[in-house]
């Protein structure tokens, strides 16, 4: 009762999820829920082990969502924020889901639960920002191909996105950062790792794996953007804005000015 | 296909479609159909032109030829450029290979006129009939109303188009006859009327048979010139109200006048575009939609323009100082989005929040709320609350003072010492 305990995880969303129905069990106010690996324990903290089980994941899942869908949403975006400590951020804002009279964390004046809010917030606009920035390049196996590196592990939260637009074409983004990539074979997205020494990001340089097309199709873009802004009115301020300078490594139109 | 004259003509016909505003690519329930190309959902800007405008769809005119003279347009048959016309596969071409690398949404076909109004209207049609039919794409179109069309080819342009626009252009039926003297109100106004009427019958039949097909699932917009006339900012929203009301517009756009002709008629080359006119236009414009103002609380005989130092709420709360100081904890809803400083979402997270505890001025601020206008027209969960009795002019000067603005220089009085 009233303890604190180090709980470590695999890493995996239903990892956590487990070990935050491990700490409700045990009943820890403060649960210091730590990653495999980049374990840091307290002097004289206790820590506990593990294992990812599905079923308790489940339950802790599905109670949140009962409470709230728009709860169950801000934590698992949050969790995909890979942020230091978010751990127990959210192990904290779903304690204080769980014992509020109100239906859902609505508590906009706690810290905690502004916090997630925010947190899912940044998220959802990487996620966003990922749906907009994706440059597909054709190669000669007739595929789309895309790389990115996101700030959040996004592209759990964009396949659905991809899959439902671009049915009838074969297409991978691929992560960059995390070494990860999805793949569509016109029935099902895949997770797939690559071994990617030749196929680089969109830069001027031509690379043999795309179609002649493809370049083609690249130079005809970069002329509708010229041609569609308005010499009058430039803003470079807000354009920088819009579409931050980290990001223009993955845009065709932009490639000329990185 | 021959690359090389693709370009070209991209070029001068996505230049001469760049004064249209509308870029929005949301609003549409479309969904991909038979595992084909493509859906619609809450819009995507893609990316941003260096003058910051959202970039979602492919937007360009199926040809700059046309028959008419309006003083403003770049396309009127007086002006001397480059003419090109697409060919109808040219657009359905381009539209696929740019939606397919996920450069954009869909896309937005409007046309010089060339030979009548409904020859005009048919070609439009024959684009985003074979984009869907042939290509099974199932991306957002918007298509350009004609002004004169048919009511037959309004009526199968709802059909495969998501969106349907006529562009108003000119506020006033004076300055429509003094700047486009071939073209009459009417015009504009009968395929507006026809695409809102099928909108409204496709509605009715929809609650009857679900299966019902589409009709312009994301309704009509119009655009209007903002400073080319010398009209009144109540002359621009009258009018976009009356558009709002009368034919259930989605969106009303106002476009600030890029100087681009020699013609007397009209600010002369070089003058400033009026972003700032445009900029409050629009806030004005969400006052309307989305926080409950009616146009007249806003602009009325007494004051036909908005001011340009400050937004048209603070505008607004500054000449109704009697329903203030409004209280944070207390208040409805209603009052609390009339506030200045604090937007729809701010009202939200204040009425979850209120719930679980009185509110004080550090709760506000991490709300995101800005106080810097707020402070003088709240009172919350706290002694400190502005007592003085002060007048309508010393807030705005202390607000005015507590910001820095791009555009202070436009109009800003002060006389600065060393110019």
């Amino acid at each position: 009762m009233n303890a604190s305990k180090t709980l470590v995880y695999d890493g995996s969303f239903n990892g956590f999820l487990t070990a935050v129905f491990i700490g409700f069990e045990q009943k820890l106010t403060h649960a210091d829920i730590q990653k495999q690996g980049q374990l840091q324990s307290g002097l004289f903290a206790e820590t506990e082990t593990i294992f990812t089980n599905i079923e308790k994941a489940q339950r802790v899942w599905n109670g949140v969502r009962n409470k709230s869908n728009s709860a169950i949403k801000n934590i698992y975006f949050a969790f995909l924020s890979e942020q230091n400590n978010m751990e127990a951020l959210i192990y904290r804002y779903i304690q204080k889901l769980m014992g509020s009279k109100y239906k859902g964390a609505t508590d906009f004046s706690d810290d905690g639960v502004l916090k997630i809010n925010q947190l899912a917030h940044k998220v959802g606009r990487e996620k966003h920002r990922m749906e907009a920035f994706v440059r597909f390049q054709l190669t000669k196996d007739d595929v789309y191909f895309a790389n990115i590196e996101p700030d959040f592990d996004v592209l759990p939260l964009i396949s659905k996105h991809f899959r439902n637009r671009y049915a009838d074409q074969q297409w991978i983004i691929y992560d960059l950062k995390r070494k990860y990539g999805l793949f569509y074979d016109l029935y099902t997205v895949e997770i797939i790792s690559l071994d990617l020494s030749d196929i680089h990001t969109n830069s001027i340089e031509k690379s043999f794996a795309f179609t002649d097309a493809e370049y083609e199709y690249q130079d005809l873009w970069n002329n509708y953007f010229k041609s569609t802004t308005i010499k009058s009115r430039i803003n470079n301020k807000l354009h920088v804005q819009h579409v931050p300078k980290r990001y223009w490594k993955y845009l065709s139109e932009k490639k000329e000015a990185v | 296909m021959d690359f090389n004259r693709i370009k070209e003509k991209l070029n001068i016909l996505a230049d001469a479609a760049k004064y249209d505003v509308s870029c929005s690519s949301s609003g549409s329930n479309r969904k991909n159909k038979n595992n084909g190309l493509g859906d619609t959902g809450n819009g995507i800007c893609h990316t941003y032109t260096e003058d910051g405008r959202c970039v979602s769809l492919l937007k360009i005119l199926l040809t700059n030829h046309c028959i008419f003279d309006c003083a403003y347009c770049v396309t009127r048959k007086s002006n001397d450029i480059q003419r090109a016309a697409f060919k109808i596969q040219e657009v359905v071409d381009l539209t696929i290979n740019f939606y397919r690398r996920n450069y954009i949404e869909g896309l937005f076909l409007s046309s010089g006129i060339f030979k009548s109004a409904d020859h005009t209207m048919e070609r439009l049609i024959a684009v985003a009939k074979k984009l869907r039919e042939e290509e099974n794409f199932n991306g957002y179109i918007h298509l350009k109303s004609i002004p004169g069309a048919s009511d037959e080819l309004m009526y199968e342009a709802g059909l495969y188009a998501d969106r349907l626009s006529v562009n108003i252009e000119i506020p006033t039926i004076s300055g429509l006859k003094l700047l486009a003297p071939d073209k009459k109100h009417e015009d504009f106004i009968k395929p507006m009327l026809k695409v809102k009427n099928e909108i409204i019958r496709y509605k009715e039949e929809r609650k009857i048979i679900k299966s019902t097909a589409k009709y312009a699932p994301a309704g009509q917009s119009t655009q209007m010139i903002v400073g080319a006339t010398g009209e009144s900012d109540k002359d621009i929203m009258y009018s976009a109200t009356h558009f709002y009301k009368n034919f259930q517009m989605k969106r009303v756009y106002y476009s600030g006048y890029v100087p681009i002709s020699t013609d007397s008629r009209l600010p002369s080359l070089g003058s400033e575009v009026p972003m700032l006119r445009e900029n409050r236009l629009y806030q004005t414009d969400w006052l309307l939609r989305f926080y409950g103002f009616s146009v007249n609380e806003i602009l009325d005989a007494d004051n036909p323009n908005l001011d340009m130092d400050i937004d048209p709420k603070l505008m607004w709360a500054l000449r109704n100082l009697n329903h203030f100081p409004v209280d944070i904890n207390k208040a409805e809803p209603r009052m609390l989005a009339r506030i200045p400083g604090i937007g729809m979402g701010s009202v939200h997270k204040i009425i979850s929040g209120r719930k679980y505890r009185s509110l004080n001025w550090e709760h506000l601020k991490k709300m995101g709320i800005a106080l810097n206008r707020a402070k003088y027209f709240i009172i919350c969960n706290s002694t400190d609350w502005e007592r003085r009795d002060l007048d309508a002019a010393s807030i705005k000067g202390m607000i005015l003072q507590s910001q820095n603005s791009k555009f202070k220089n436009q109009y800003n009085n002060q006389l600065s010492l060393f110019n």
